[in-house]
């Protein structure tokens, strides 16, 4: 036994060493050589997992429930295996929006929601206190079989005389600890790196007290293990030692339930969440903490199940399996064996409470009192100049009001429970964040209503399948409605909700707990609209991993350089500011408008230390016009966008290729007729030339070789040699002049003249012709001069044509051509009528082409069949001439004698060309 | 290509869940020396050898 005095003075140095260490870390990270810096302190700092109901508490449930303890340890390895995976992503999630606490994790998740926020710290209050009191309450109790062994009663717990009591002590020691080491600064960065040195050492201190033990029982008390298990299996009951699955409580299923529990708590425990995410220097530290930590953990869980085996051999001078560790050793006399476990003892209660305490104040401060305050007392808020001073007392406050609230659950009613089941209860309270937080990180749809309709339903179903009746059974109140349910309602009995029985309690409250978070999460999810802000942060947290995400939030919008200053020196001190934006603003500075980058920068500094929400609001009162651009934000971080963009630009292209290629294809097609027609062309003009030449030819050979021809023959094929080659040059130079019209090169040479003298010298040339052919011949044109502009000789050339054509297709019997000039308003027409068979309406615009001829006029005439009426050129030439003098040429319907009729048309020439002309 | 560290891990978290629940748990529950069973023994060497190939994976230096 020891005395009171060494006891304490050994205690209390233990404490002030830690406040060493911890300045001698705050120290070194002011120097900028961090001790925190490397992945075995972020390892050892994770395993403040271990509190003193690991150190107690797991000898204890190995005593009674044989394996079940190592569930608590082998869940959070299997959610370290992952931890690469889903702790990486929180790291980094953390790191660029300046996250906090879990509270801040989830309201910033869900879009910065200030009341998700406050939930969230509510539930982690009410859960977590209980947990804190079951550390007191191992201080308490370790302290008094150290200081009372062998008298094992167990310690006098009262209000009345805490003074007496060493846990209230160590509590307002650790109080000072915390206010000092984790309110220091109000920085961006809420890392408290002299605390984090101070935890991780801690966990040395445990680790190596409990191996210590162990190494006592199994090689000391008794020389080898063996020994120990041989004598155990002799001497011990069947029942209470094979450490089979059936002791479980729950059999597997109650395995499985709790081995999911105990992974879920992991991540979502408020201290688990500090070290984890918050304190993390660095995310590659992950590497190695993924595999030492669970290593830590086997080796703290090595020697269990021999010190429980010691210990039941041991009774009844062992006294409660909770206090195994203790008395095993000083059961064997020892003296400074039993301090040393005692140290451990204290080292893994304390680091606990340290950084549970921590993570509490954040959230309280920050999601609580902080957007409280601000709503309430706004305006005198407003004026206060600097609030840096605010957050830090309510921080200490909150430290301090969270001790002495543990200190108090701890006195009134931590006798009634077991450690055991304060720590599962508080486990499945925690466990109620995993969806919201897991879900959130990897679903984008899910919502802010989702989640604070899971997470009330959670804690709920929770409340009444395990904190409810564990007060009762503490003796708070009636315990019948456990047995037979509330007002005889059978389906709602506590521990067998809704009929299922044969669960143990806290797979059982697990079970529908998650049931009723998980449905209501992903149901009000799936029916719920999203606000512009959740959307974006949704993104940025289902994104964190890829690389574009990389980018923060963007401020758009206008503030004053000044202004900014003004509210950041407010909430974080001049010197953070200035680090933070720089120099204060001074002369011309003081107008000018603050940067995007100095409003990220000062958001970041805020959030680090009001959180998300908060932050967000403060920033809002400064900026002006649209603080968020939520469309372009939007469009930055939503990483399909990009793909999007580059599809439509390939798709633009494609389009655009696919354009060119009609085109081209239109263009082949053009320039492939071209060809055709050029080809057509050379063969109609070279088979029209044939036909004179072969004639030529062919009279000229008979006049050659028959000299004994009677003279009128003789002259009657000369006529048509003659005749033929006329008919020859006049195709040739009617090529020549379509070749020219083609070409554009046909000179014209316009002037005044008078369309009816033009008539008249047209039917003199063809006068002769027309008796020839005996075709009767009408002319009707005014006395009257009708001024044109005109090019004379080709005018009467296309007239000439006209009138020929006529009568080669007047009525073989009587034939009759009418010309006719007409004035109409400003134009003059001139027709060309025949009493032939006329023209097809078909056929109209085809007489134009080139080398056309109409044949089915030639039917029924056997001689003129033989050879074409034309050179299929004239028509054409025609329509070119008139063109190019402005006026028209084309095929009109006959007025008077029927057939086909061809009609140009002239405008008249104005005065003053007479006057230029005359 | 998907990174392979973070497939492996995926892997092991999967390979260690399947050892640590129940239907294959049942196999290792089989008497041994003393009276005991096999259990503890079990998973304290099974844990053992998943720490030892998550530490295998993660520091391999090519991971990335």
């Amino acid at each position: 036994m020891q005395t009171n005095w060494v006891v304490l003075i050994i205690a209390f140095s233990y404490l002030a060493l830690l406040f060493v260490i911890a300045a001698w870390g705050d120290r070194r990270a002011e120097q900028g050589r961090s001790l925190v810096n490397s992945p075995t302190i972020y390892a050892l700092s994770i395993a403040v997992y271990c509190t003193a109901w690991t150190f107690y508490g797991s000898v204890g449930r190995a005593a009674t429930t044989g394996l079940s303890f190592l569930l608590i340890y082998l869940g959070p390895t299997l959610a370290m295996l992952c931890g690469w995976l889903v702790l990486r992503k929180m790291v980094r999630i953390a790191r660029s929006q300046r996250i906090t606490s879990i509270a801040d994790f989830i309201s910033a998740r869900y879009g910065k929601s200030s009341g998700l926020g406050m939930l969230v710290a509510l539930i982690a209050v009410v859960a977590i206190m209980p947990y804190i009191a079951l550390q007191l309450k191992a201080i308490t109790v370790s302290y008094g079989v150290l200081t009372e062994y062998p008298n094992l009663s167990p310690p006098d717990l009262s209000l009345s005389d805490f003074w007496n009591d060493k846990a209230f002590w160590v509590a307002l020691v650790l109080a000072v600890f915390i206010i000092l080491f984790g309110t220091r600064h109000l920085d961006a960065s809420e890392r408290h790196e002299g605390m984090v040195t101070a935890i991780a050492f801690e966990s040395l201190v445990k680790l190596f007290a409990f191996i210590a033990v162990g190494v006592f029982t199994c090689f000391v008390l008794y020389p080898s293990p063996a020994t120990l298990l041989s004598q155990a299996g002799a001497l011990l009951p069947e029942m209470e030692r094979h450490f089979g699955l059936d002791q479980i409580p729950g059999g597997p299923l109650g395995w499985f339930g709790t081995l999911v529990l105990a992974a879920l708590a992991f991540i979502t425990l408020p201290r688990q969440f500090q070290v984890l995410v918050v304190e993390n220097v660095n995310e590659q530290h992950l590497r190695r903490a993924c595999w030492l930590f669970p290593l830590y953990l086997l080796l703290i869980n090595l020697f269990v199940i021999p010190i429980a085996l010691a210990g039941l051999l041991g009774l009844p001078g062992t006294g409660e399996p909770d206090s195994f560790v203790l008395t095993l050793p000083l059961a064997a006399g020892l003296e400074a064996l039993p301090l040393l476990v005692f140290i451990g003892g204290l080292s893994a209660a304390t680091s606990m409470m340290i950084v549970e305490t921590i993570a509490l104040s954040t959230m309280v401060s920050n999601q609580l009192v902080m957007p409280l305050l601000l709503r309430w007392r706004r305006l005198h808020l407003e004026e206060s100049h600097d609030l840096s001073g605010w957050l830090l007392g309510i921080r200490r406050i909150a430290i301090i009001a969270i001790l002495i609230l543990g200190y108090l659950y701890h006195a009134l009613i931590g006798e009634a429970y077991s450690l055991v089941t304060i720590g599962l209860v508080s486990f499945a309270a925690a466990a109620q964040f995993a969806p919201a937080l897991l879900l959130g990180l990897y679903w984008r749809g899910a919502s802010r209503n989702g989640a604070a309709a899971g997470l009330v339903a959670g804690i709920l179903v929770w409340a009444w399948t395990l904190l409810i009746p564990g007060f009762a059974l503490s003796g708070w109140m009636q315990t019948d409605f456990i047995e037979r349910g509330p007002m005889g309602l059978e389906w709602l009995k506590p521990y067998a909700l809704f009929g299922l029985e044969g669960w143990d309690i806290y797979t059982h409250a697990l079970f529908w707990s998650m049931l009723a978070n998980l449905g209501l999460l992903i149901g009000v999810s799936l029916f719920s609209r999203q606000s512009h802000m959740e959307q974006t942060q949704a993104a940025l947290f289902t994104n964190a991993l890829k690389p574009e995400a990389e980018m923060a939030a963007i401020w758009q919008g206008h503030a004053s350089r000044y202004e900014l200053f003004r509210l950041v020196q407010r909430y974080l001190g001049k010197a953070a500011t200035q680090r933070l934006l720089g120099p204060a603003p001074t002369g011309d500075q003081i107008d000018s408008a603050a940067t995007p980058a100095m409003l990220a920068a000062a958001e970041q500094g805020l959030t680090g230390a009001l959180g998300s929400a908060t932050a967000r609001i403060l920033i809002n009162s400064v900026v002006r016009g649209e603080a968020l651009d939520m469309a372009s934000i939007l469009s930055i971080l939503d990483t399909t966008s990009q793909t999007l963009e580059y599809n439509r630009r390939l798709e633009q292209k494609s389009d655009e290729l696919a354009r060119i290629g009609t085109e081209l294809k239109g263009a082949n097609d053009r320039l492939r007729e071209l060809d055709r027609l050029k080809d057509e062309f050379l063969a109609m003009v070279s088979h029209e030339l044939r036909t004179p030449l072969t004639s030529i030819r062919a009279f000229a050979e008979i006049l050659n070789d028959s000299e004994d021809m009677a003279p009128e023959q003789r002259q009657h094929f000369l006529t048509i040699i003659v005749r033929e080659s006329e008919r020859l040059s006049r195709l040739i130079e009617e090529i020549l002049d379509m070749a020219r019209l083609e070409s554009g090169r046909m000179t014209l040479s316009p002037q005044r003249c008078d369309l009816s003298q033009l008539g008249h010298q047209a039917v003199e040339a063809v006068t002769q012709l027309f008796e020839q052919r005996q075709v009767q011949l009408d002319v009707e044109l005014p006395d009257t001069p009708c001024p044109v502009i005109a090019d004379p000789d080709r005018l009467q050339q296309v007239l000439i044509n006209l009138l020929d054509n006529a009568s080669k297709f007047a009525d073989p019997e009587t034939p009759q051509v009418l010309l006719r000039l007409q004035q109409h308003k400003h134009k003059f027409s001139v027709s060309v009528e025949d009493n032939g068979p006329g023209i097809d309406e078909a056929e109209r615009e085809k007489v134009f082409e080139k080398f056309h001829q109409i044949e089915h006029q030639q039917q029924g005439q056997q001689v003129a069949a033989q050879r074409p009426k034309g050179t299929g050129l004239g028509l054409p030439i025609s329509r070119g001439i008139i063109n190019q003098l402005g006026g028209r040429l084309w095929v009109a319907e006959p007025e008077v004698l029927g057939g086909a009729c061809l009609r140009l048309s002239l405008p008249q020439a104005l005065e003053e060309d007479q006057e230029v002309s005359s | 290509m998907k990174a392979p560290l973070q497939s492996r891990l995926v892997a092991l978290s999967l390979l260690a869940l399947a050892l640590f629940s129940p239907p294959l748990l049942l196999l290792f529950d089989r008497p041994a020396a003393w009276g005991f069973s096999s259990l503890p023994v079990s998973i304290y060497l099974i844990w053992a050898l998943v720490i030892l190939l998550a530490a295998l994976t993660l520091e391999r230096p090519d991971a990335d």
